[in-house]
């Protein structure tokens, strides 16, 4: 070891002295989840509510001619009518909102938006941003240089040119989009959010409607998934807000399905074109890629190409393709699974063409992976062994007879993930339990028993003891849950808080036990001399010393000490079997090794990445939001059409964390994003190393399966 | 007619509303412009009501009387026809563990057992269901007492956001009612009818799997915990028949899982 550990800044206890960080605990919220008692922003329903519904522009691009809300107004039941957009309003997108009412019930509100009269003068528009060459307009960006990549290209012993495309994807929340508004005086709101950013929502609120931001509640107790979605108040709120004064009333809005699926959130598209060249050992010496691909009207994410491997002689440009389609959102790990996908895609099929194991040329090129290269070399090997890949591995093209093909892929990842600013509050009360506040929400990630872990672990009290008290914009400020920035950030400052809180109780109790503060430490319940643990006492007599009052101190993220740090690394490797003569592809087994720097807690970590996992399958194999270049609207809007994978579509699931010296130490770092990188990377390589060609589309549908084999064998499927 | 002789004021299932016809949402769905063409529907509908064929009474549109037995305790309320029971249960009953997303019989997330069968409470009319016993997620433990299956998702972490592990709970109530002892691919089967957007499947098939030995003697349990309810009243005393009775005799009848 190095310095002694400075006890006056915060650290994550060692190893030993963890009680609960670390281990493998039962989120907190989970009974009130299995028993449908939990409730979410779509179930409640304060006295007096009013429902919403919208009418929505059926058009891809057109003008509002003209607009007629009076019958609408006078329906039964209706309390409110507000025209989101006037006559002469230009509209971007299908399902932009048009109109929004409130009634008495859903059913009335519902009929009194299809009474409202609307006539569009319907203008033309551009869905299909596939072919670069039929854009209309293409926003071409800088291009990324470095060393001299057409002469590298040119000189490399081996080259590949190759062609990938990625289609666009749905959040698909299973709880939509939406919230319910109550104005409790005339200029002060409270809003229930399904939201993902509760203290950031709160100041959008304020600012939509003109209103101080002291002014605004948002609650958000149970959030039904955001995955990047749901940072935004979207105009939607402020309309459910306008509703709610106009009636007088509170007002829920929540989306329906085809709303949700057509314009709350999807990932951007993206496509390249790309070579790369290498030695023939494996050695990458050149990449050159050109990509583009749309997030809607605006820009759409640059992909990082090349991905993970910082190829020493490279180019790259990337388009953003306006399009008449609903504004992109960050969707989990944003930009990284496209970069990982064209990129990982385009290396394995160099290994093909170098007649490698992918594995080597991994392995060969690690050092120019930077700072994750160790990590990356350790869990490959792990994953190497759970997976059998080097007994299993064949070369593209399973030679095995009958018409189902096995195949193996893999992929690898890196993320940030430094935890976000944050402020907590502890409060530790006479009875000797205690609370901590964060404006922060859980959106399944496991954020409510993180806090609560690292509060009792801190202070030595069972978990039954502690609260993790959030989803309010009431508590200390907190950032969005996005970028993998969450846990670090919260168990950080919750940390801090408790620590400082410590203190207090330490400096009360240390004359009693004859001790200084700094000997002390908090234990099963006990505050004890370190040195001499006979010499103790209760938390309730230590709280004692204090009277009546609770002791209550605050803690912040960033602040002193290092207790979360950056940049993780994942490997992922893919077992598919895939029926050359359906096209059908089969998940038979997935295995993913992760890091994240210290783990709170372990069983909500492993199911950021089983869920990770089968996110990633689900897009690989089925997900791809469709749009009618004719009309210009989304068709597979609904869960028939827009497909997903079910229980039996996920196989094998294997997932090992990373933990324990060299990874421990480098304090608590995000896992909700990088995972959902790799696994549709080494799902496509699994499969061409399989079927022995390269699909070039995902999702691997068993019709492009069919396409790439006919395109292979050299005749087209009618 | 009710058990009990008193006059049933509640209209004969299968009335004239067809929650299809009047939302119009399956056929324009289909064609991508929901709001427009279900409105010109449910315009034509209300100025033409279809003419009722001889000797049918018509209920509605306006709510008429509806009586629902749910959770063992019988529920007299004033719906429209075309209610589904997954409205009523929520918003009426305030039952909201059946969640509603995607309102069209696909998602799973809104599944209760009814006779004795897993079915999606959002492709069901209210007034259709008035003779059959409903049981939903809250039918089950509460958190500090939870029924062994909830419990074995809670440690297995078969759930993450969690909006549609009442669904799920409810699927696998159902499997594992008609199929005590699975085996993997039966519980596939069994909850193929819904989805999970978190990524929870890999802690579902342990949890159902570990909850199958576990399942038995928990009827009595349900029974106990339903007397504290304060909504709502028993149904032995209204006359229908207690939970364990009607579930028998409910298996012998063939319906098969609406899958939308």
């Amino acid at each position: 070891m190095a310095d002694p550990v400075d006890p006056t800044v915060p650290a994550w206890p060692e190893a030993a002295d963890r009680k609960l960080i670390g281990q493998r605990i039962a989120r907190l919220d989970g009974p009130a989840k299995a028993s449908g008692r939990a409730k979410y922003t779509y179930d409640l329903q304060p006295q007096g509510m009013l429902w919403a519904r919208m009418l929505l522009c059926p058009h891809a691009h057109a003008r509002i001619k003209s607009l007629d809300v009076g019958a609408a107004q006078a329906m039964p039941g209706v309390k409110a009518v507000y025209v989101v957009q006037k006559v002469g309003a230009e509209i971007q997108w299908a399902f932009d909102e048009v109109v929004a009412v409130a009634a008495t019930s859903e059913a009335q509100a519902a009929d009194a938006v299809k009474a409202i009269q609307v006539e569009y003068e319907v203008l033309p528009h551009f869905v299909m941003e596939e072919k670069l060459a039929g854009a209309p307009k293409v926003d071409p960006g800088e291009e990324e240089k470095e060393g001299d990549a057409d002469a590298a290209l040119a000189a490399a012993e081996v080259r590949i040119k190759g062609s990938y495309f990625m289609p666009s994807v749905a959040h698909n929340c299973m709880e939509a989009h939406g919230q319910i508004c109550h104005w409790t005086e005339p200029d002060h709101l409270t809003a229930w959010c399904s939201t993902q950013a509760v203290s950031g929502v709160a100041s959008q609120f304020a600012e939509g409607l003109g209103i101080p931001a002291a002014n605004v509640r948002v609650i958000a107790d149970y959030v039904g998934g955001g995955f990047g979605s749901k940072f935004s108040v979207d105009r939607w709120g402020i309309v459910c807000a306008q509703l709610a004064k106009i009636a007088g009333a509170p007002v829920k809005l929540m989306l329906d399905r085809h709303a949700e699926l057509a314009v709350a959130g999807d990932r951007p598209s993206a496509f390249a074109e790309i070579e790369v060249g290498a030695k023939k050992d494996g050695t990458l010496t050149a990449w050159v890629s050109k990509s583009w691909g749309s997030g809607g009207p605006g820009s759409a994410g640059n992909p990082p190409l090349p991905y993970v491997f910082q190829i020493p002689n490279r180019r790259h440009q990337h388009s953003a393709v306006p399009t008449n389609k609903a504004s992109s959102r960050a969707w989990r790990a944003p930009n990284s699974p496209q970069g990982c996908y064209l990129s990982m895609s385009a290396i394995d099929d160099l290994a093909a063409a170098l007649a490698m194991n992918p594995l080597d040329v991994v392995l060969q090129n690690l050092a120019i992976t930077g700072r994750t290269e160790k990590t990356y070399r350790e869990e490959l090997e792990i994953a190497d062994q759970l997976m059998g890949w080097r007994q299993r591995w064949h070369a593209r093209g399973d030679s095995a007879r009958g018409p189902v093909k096995r195949g193996l892929g893999l992929a690898i990842h890196t993320w940030g993930g430094r935890g976000h600013r944050s402020n907590c509050e502890v409060t530790i009360h006479p009875d000797a339990t205690a609370e901590a506040k964060i404006s922060t929400q859980d959106i399944g990630t496991g954020t409510r028993t993180v806090v609560a872990i690292v509060l009792a672990d801190t202070l030595g009290l069972p978990l039954d003891a502690v609260q993790a008290r959030i989803g309010d914009s009431r508590y200390p400020a907190s950032g969005g849950s996005g970028g993998s920035t969450t846990v670090g950030g919260v168990s950080s400052a919750t940390r801090r808080a408790a620590l400082n809180a410590l203190g207090q109780v330490f400096a009360r109790a240390a004359p009693a036990l004859k001790a200084a503060p700094a000997e002390l430490e908090a234990v099963d319940g006990k505050i004890r001399v370190k040195a001499a643990p006979e010499r103790a006492m209760t938390w309730k007599q230590a709280m004692a010393l204090f009277g009546r009052t609770p002791v209550t101190a605050a803690g912040a993220n960033p602040g002193p000490g290092e207790l979360t740090t950056s940049g993780v690394g994942g490997v992922q490797m893919a077992d598919v079997a895939v029926d050359v003569e359906t096209g059908v592809v089969k998940i038979q087994k997935m295995v993913a090794v992760q890091d994240c720097g210290l783990i709170v807690d372990l069983q909500t970590t492993e199911s950021q990445v089983y869920g990770s996992l089968i996110m990633g399958i689900s897009t690989a194999l089925a997900e791809e939001k469709v749009t009618d270049p004719v009309t210009g609207i989304t068709l597979n809007h609904d869960f028939e059409t827009y497909r997903m994978a079910g229980i039996g579509d996920v196989g094998e699931l294997v997932v090992r964390m990373m933990t324990g010296p060299g990874y421990d130490e480098r304090g608590v770092i995000g896992v909700g994003e990088p995972p959902m990188v790799s696994p549709l990377a080494a799902i496509a390589n699994a499969v061409a190393n399989a079927i022995g060609v390269r699909v070039p589309w995902v999702p691997l549908t068993p019709r492009r399966v069919l396409d790439a084999l006919a395109a292979n064998a050299g005749k087209a499927v009618a | 007619m009710a058990k009990d002789g008193k006059e049933d004021d509640s209209p004969p299932s299968g009335g004239m509303s067809r929650r299809d016809f009047l939302r119009g949402g399956a056929v324009a769905g289909a064609l991508g412009s929901a709001g427009l063409l279900a409105g010109e529907i449910a315009e034509a509908a209300r100025k033409n009501p279809p003419a009722a064929p001889d000797g049918m009474e018509v209920w509605g549109p306006g709510p008429v009387p509806v009586r629902l037995r749910i959770n063992n305790k019988a529920y007299d309320l004033k719906l429209e026809p075309r209610t589904t029971l997954l409205d009523a249960l929520r918003d009426e009953l305030e039952l909201t563990g059946a969640k509603r997303v995607c309102d069209r019989g696909t998602c799973g997330a809104c599944t209760v057992i009814l006779d004795g069968k897993a079915v999606y409470a959002c492709s069901q009319l209210a007034i259709d269901v008035q003779r059959v016993p409903i049981w939903t997620i809250e039918s089950l433990g509460r958190p500090e007492r939870l029924h062994p299956l909830q419990a074995a998702f809670v440690e297995h972490d078969a759930q993450q956001c969690g909006f549609c592990t009442p669904g799920f709970v409810m699927a696998a109530k159902a499997l594992l009612d008609h199929t005590p002892s699975p085996t993997l691919k039966d519980v596939h089967h069994g909850l193929s009818g819904n989805f999970c957007r978190c990524g929870t499947y890999a802690g579902m098939r342990l949890a159902v799997l570990a909850a199958a030995p576990l399942m038995g003697g928990e009827e009595e349990e349900e029974e106990k915990d339903l007397k504290d309810d304060k909504d709502g009243h028993d149904v032995q005393g209204d006359g229908a028949e207690p939970e364990a009775g009607a579930r028998k005799k409910n298996k012998k009848k063939k319906k098969r899982r609406n899958h939308g």
